[in-house]
């Protein structure tokens, strides 16, 4: 417990302890569609959290991640719908299938020393696959959409994880937490240590002995798995699945964007990514609902992405931070200014 | 029998060449500039919409709209290139993904704004004309189509490898310092490239127009697509390009009437995905140090 808040400045604890004060006691002052557009930030920055400990920590673009979430959600639904049996359950069969996709994608990508472009390509490769497959598998609803008997929102029921937005609030604010301290504790350990070796020069790292194979394995293993269990929340959130909408590549874009606008290999990008992507496409929604034209929302949104890719190329994150002097920690600096 | 199996080869093969046309702009852009265009396809249905606009508001045939619809693409891709992707030029893979998929969200937004939801095509008097030639029944404006795809990447290869400016261009994609210290005007020829690269999405999507009809939406799929063409074939190849496209063209045709048309694109996945493993560099494609 000790070394996961080692080397940060005081100020920066006590800011931390604010922000997490004020999400835990979010849901009783807000209304509820603020709890519902809070329940979406926190989803996306806990799967950008899993995202970015790929591309941001290990070096390896993945552009297919929906794959995961869609494995997740399908096959914990499956085994809900099919054979009754909980979530709580079906969460460990979500992580396995999705470690075992993201492993037969790392082998085959690693052993031919696919990388860059080529495997971020791979990676949508095998989601669209997936994608085509599941519209033709009648046992997970195919085209037509695969559905959770919705149940009464008024009890909270962890074990089968039906119940209120508040219940759902306080799983995702948990995850989300957990996946924060996990990557926080990963990027001190040796292993983080071996990761950012590669990332910064993989014949470098190889050269000076470490294992690249082995160690990009675990960091798509640990991502994967990671997202797989992001499905299981999406499933049970939104009680229904549809193909296209869970293993899209829109739906992979969609969820590493916060990522990137917040800063990649940094902790707190994907979080602050998520904070500021999502309210933005829901202001939007709110400010170009008088003009009753399609798309202008997102013209919008895609012209602050591009923005914000113009003008904080390393991310909003590491800004914020030398704003607030928290910059001090090296590995949170690291990132933006690799070429 | 056989007949139908040829006949669908041969639709799918000028397919394929329309195909091929428009994934040598992608190939172009990421051999010399090095940069993945995500809104490839976005670019390219924009072209089709600049035809249709041409062709319901001035009744010009989309054939003769062609070259209109080229020289307007490779301005907006110089202009592209010179204002915004220049910019990102020294960023990492992911920024530059961002821009493009920021450019493409864009591009769709405002075709959906100016045109609707709503696929649209355009009626031609020749539009179910076809050719017998002995048993074989050729579309004609697939013939067109393809025939054009063709020429228009013949036009492509000899500018590459016969005109300075071309192997200009070729010198910065193969060392991007020594163009610099030879005094070539690097930023001109990269913007050069991409407009380029956009006219032959131009003239894709003039003619891709004849056999489809266009919807916002379309884009993002011709994205994969070329991507697909262009991995098979061997990124930065332009052979390669045309020859994956001519490839995913049959297979797909092909796919569509062995197994089922909603397969189809399962199909060039898995091909790609074949590809990736067995030859990576592509099937044209060299090995990169």
């Amino acid at each position: 417990m000790k070394r996961l808040f080692e080397g940060v400045p005081a100020h920066g604890l006590v800011l931390l302890a604010l922000f997490a004060a004020a999400l835990v006691v979010a849901p009783f002052l807000v209304s509820n569609y603020i709890l519902s557009v809070l329940i979406i930030v926190l989803y996306f920055a806990y799967i950008g959290q899993a995202w970015n400990l790929m591309l941001g920590f290990a070096g390896l673009l993945s552009l297919g991640h929906a794959l995961f979430v869609g494995i997740g959600a399908y096959s914990s639904a499956a085994l809900f719908i099919h054979f009754g049996i909980p979530p709580v359950i079906g969460v460990f069969a979500a992580i396995a299938l999705s470690v075992l996709m993201g492993c037969l994608i790392g082998y085959l990508g690693f052993r031919f020393s696919i990388h860059g472009v080529y495997f971020a390509l791979l990676t949508i490769a095998f989601a669209e696959f997936t994608l085509i497959m599941v519209d033709h598998t009648r046992w997970l609803g195919s085209t037509e959409g695969f559905f959770l008997p919705v149940s009464n929102r008024s009890s909270v029921d962890l074990i089968n994880l039906r119940g209120t937005p508040v219940m759902f609030y306080y799983v995702i604010l948990t995850m989300t937490a957990l996946a924060l301290a996990l990557c926080r504790w990963l990027l001190n350990s040796k292993l983080g240590y071996y990761w950012q070796a590669i990332r910064e020069d993989q014949q470098a790292a190889e050269a000076s002995g470490v294992h690249l194979f082995k160690y990009k394995m675990i960091a798509v293993a640990i991502s994967s798995g990671l997202t797989g269990i992001a499905g299981v929340f999406y499933a049970f959130y939104y009680n229904n699945l549809f193909p296209d909408a869970t293993f899209g590549t829109n739906r992979s874009i969609e969820m590493i964007l916060g990522t990137i606008v917040g800063g990649v290999g940094t902790l707190f990008g994907p979080i602050i990514g998520a904070f500021i992507l999502t309210p933005l496409g829901e202001m939007l929604t709110g400010l170009t609902e008088g003009f009753r034209i399609d798309g202008i929302k997102q013209f919008f949104w895609g012209l602050c992405v591009a923005l914000i890719v113009l003008f904080r190329p390393s991310g909003v994150w590491p800004w914020i931070a030398s704003l607030l002097k928290l910059d001090r920690k090296p590995e949170d600096r690291s990132s933006g200014d690799r070429s | 029998m056989t007949d139908i199996y040829f006949n669908v080869a041969i639709s799918g093969l000028l397919t394929g060449l329309i195909y091929g046309l428009s994934a040598l702009g992608l190939s172009v852009i990421f051999g010399v500039i090095r940069i993945v265009n995500f809104a490839h396809g976005e670019i390219m249905v924009l072209g089709m919409f600049a035809t249709l606009v041409l062709f319901r508001h001035l009744g010009i045939d989309p054939l003769y709209a062609l070259p209109l619809v080229t020289v307007a693409l490779f301005c907006f891709g110089y202009l592209l290139q010179d204002l915004v992707v220049r910019r990102v030029a020294h960023l990492a893979d992911h920024f530059q993904f961002l821009l493009m998929a920021a450019v493409a969200v864009m591009l769709i937004a405002v075709c959906l704004m100016i045109f609707g939801p709503d696929a649209q095509g355009v009626n031609l008097p020749y539009a179910y004309d076809s050719f017998e030639v002995g048993p074989l029944i050729i579309d004609k404006v697939r013939l067109y189509a393809g025939v054009i795809a063709l020429l228009g990447s013949a036009a492509m290869f000899a500018f590459f490898k016969y005109t300075d400016t071309g192997k200009a261009i070729r010198a910065c994609g193969d060392n991007y310092t020594g163009a610099l210290v030879v005094g070539l005007n690097v930023r001109h020829l990269f913007a050069l490239t991409f407009a380029i690269g956009c006219a032959c999405l131009g003239a894709a999507g003039a003619i891709m127009l004849l056999i489809v009809d266009v919807h916002p939406y379309l884009g993002p799929p011709y994205t994969l697509l070329a991507f697909i063409i262009v991995i098979v074939g061997g990124m930065g190849s332009l052979p390669g390009a045309l020859l994956g496209g001519i490839l995913i063209g049959v297979s797909e045709a092909m796919a569509g009437i062995l197994l089922q048309p909603s397969l189809k694109s399962a199909f060039s996945f898995a091909l790609l995905i074949l590809v990736l493993l067995v030859r990576p560099q592509g099937l044209l494609g060299k090995v990169q140090r």
